[in-house]
């Protein structure tokens, strides 16, 4: 059926065209999935190693040994000031000529891993100290020792008021994997961009766009989530 | 150890913050079963007394004795296990919030007396029947009244077969009709023979329930004695003075 309105259709075609072109969409999407497994894989690791050591280190700032106070605060400040893609690029390009060569995935996870733990240990100590003192006296006076109040009274605490925080912190350090696009990470905004210049079609940068999507908006859920049941109810 | 010692003595007790001495030499005994009450004006080291008794706060100087043995004394582990067996109750219950009821009486239990799951269970359940809450042990703490949650805490001390229960204050952060069950609580542990030493502006519950009467000023114990010869017939100025404004 011949249509006389097609003219002003051409807009909305050209619009599907640049950024939803099928063939492109095709071509592409075993690299995309790729470079989102590599996406998912550096994330989950940076997440789970930043988290680990910043929990760790708030752990042994409650002791309050001053030597250890020392490092933890200078590791946690220059650690949030320090822009990740500087140490990157400083990992990256630097290290090798001190005889240090690590690859691209490996210097991506560090510094991301690094930057994490650095505000999770923040996060975790904000925690620890909006803890009554008194709980920690109701668990030393009935007989417990440090090590295990810290783990059953103080710790479960100070983790549920980190959540929320946490979750937030953790999801923006973790879209930072597309730094790594600066030193030849395949994930996927460097197989996106590479796709984009193959086909000369923004639709690889589209579909970059959907793959963070569907990797990061179920944590922004769970972020909202953990936000609405975080208070204790007071009595 | 002979059935005329103290349960607890307090000898010689000192302890300053800097220049501020807060207690300047307090000795006292509670024998075994008894329920000696601790009045004074704010500030007078009432708390610093009690919390020096299990060594939340360390003392300057001066002994603590549990049925003869120094407290003051051996490594943190001799003090862990001795808190075993010297109960407190604060002011503010410092329930766990995170655990449930009988999660907060069994922590201890299982982590510090090493008790077997079920068997801390028993005995938590037997805790709660006593003070009157075994219908609450799934509830949260912040689900319980503030006198529930203070049952709860004398629970959670008690599930620890302690020697002696030291109170801070048990009812001041509650509601004036909460009061009554925490005291009732209280005075039901005396009758068990439990050995107390309670810090309190319950002058009702003492006359009742003390067998001694102790006021403290400036860091010392000024004038001890039965309930009757302190609210009845005080010796010492300084007790005549706050009796007349804590009653005024
Ligand atoms: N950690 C501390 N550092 C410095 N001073 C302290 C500390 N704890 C208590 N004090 C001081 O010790 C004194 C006695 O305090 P304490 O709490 O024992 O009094 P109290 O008799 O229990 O008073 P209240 O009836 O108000 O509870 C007060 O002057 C207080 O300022
Ligand atoms: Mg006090």
């Amino acid at each position: 059926m011949a249509t006389p309105v097609a003219a002003p259709l051409s807009g909305l075609d050209r619009f599907l065209d640049t950024f939803f072109n099928p063939t492109v969409i095709v071509r592409y999407l075993p690299d995309l999935a790729s470079g989102t497994l590599v996406t998912i894989g550096i994330g989950a690791a940076t997440i789970v190693a930043g988290i680990a050591l910043g929990l760790f280190l708030a752990c042994l700032r409650v002791r309050r040994i001053r030597l250890f106070d020392l490092l933890i605060v200078a590791w946690a400040d220059v650690g949030r000031a320090l822009p990740p893609l500087v140490v990157i690029l400083i990992f990256y390009f630097g290290l090798p000529s001190v005889g240090i060569r690590l690859s691209g995935p490996m210097v991506l996870f560090l510094v991301l891993s690094g930057t994490l733990s650095a505000f999770a240990e923040e996060i975790f100590w904000a925690g620890f100290t909006a803890i009554d003192k008194g709980q920690w006296e109701a668990g030393r006076a009935t007989g417990l020792g440090f090590t295990t109040t810290l783990l059953h009274i103080a710790l479960p605490q100070a983790v549920r008021l980190a959540l929320p925080p946490l979750v937030n912190r953790a999801l923006a350090i973790t879209k930072m994997t597309a730094l790594g696009s600066v030193i030849g990470v395949s994930e996927i905004l460097s197989a996106a961009t590479t796709a984009q210049s193959f086909s000369a079609s923004a639709t690889p940068l589209t579909m970059a766009a959907i793959a963070y999507l569907i990797v990061f908006l179920p944590f922004v859920v769970l972020a909202r989530l953990l936000e609405r049941r975080f208070a204790w109810k007071k009595a | 150890m002979s059935p005329n010692r103290p349960m607890l003595e307090i000898v010689a007790l000192e302890k300053r913050y800097g220049d501020n001495v807060v207690l300047r030499g307090v000795d006292l005994r509670v024998a075994r079963g008894e329920l000696v009450f601790v009045i004074g004006p704010s500030g007078s080291g009432k708390s610093t007394m009690l919390r020096c008794c299990n060594r939340l706060e360390e003392p300057t100087a001066g002994d603590v004795l549990l049925a003869g043995r120094n407290i003051c004394t051996g490594s943190s582990r001799d003090l862990d296990r001795l808190r075993l067996e010297i109960g407190m109750v604060f002011q503010n219950f410092n329930l766990y919030p995170h655990m449930t009821v009988v999660g907060n009486v069994m922590l201890a239990q299982r982590k510090a007396l090493k008790r077997p799951a079920a068997e801390a269970k028993a005995k938590s359940m037997e805790m709660l029947q006593l003070v009157g809450l075994a219908h609450k042990a799934e509830a949260w703490p912040a689900e319980l009244s503030g006198g529930q949650q203070q049952r709860v805490a004398i629970a959670r001390a008690l599930a620890l077969d302690p020697k002696v229960m030291l109170f801070d204050e048990p009812t001041s952060a509650l509601d004036p009709e909460l009061v009554g069950s925490v005291l009732k609580v209280m005075k039901d542990l005396k009758d068990a023979g439990m050995t107390m030493l309670v810090v309190s502006h319950e002058m009702g519950f003492a006359r009742e329930a003390a067998d001694r009467v102790v006021f403290m000023d400036g860091g010392v114990v000024v004038e001890e004695g039965s309930p009757d010869e302190i609210f009845g017939a005080p010796k010492a100025e300084r007790t005549r003075a706050f009796l007349s404004r804590v009653s005024g």
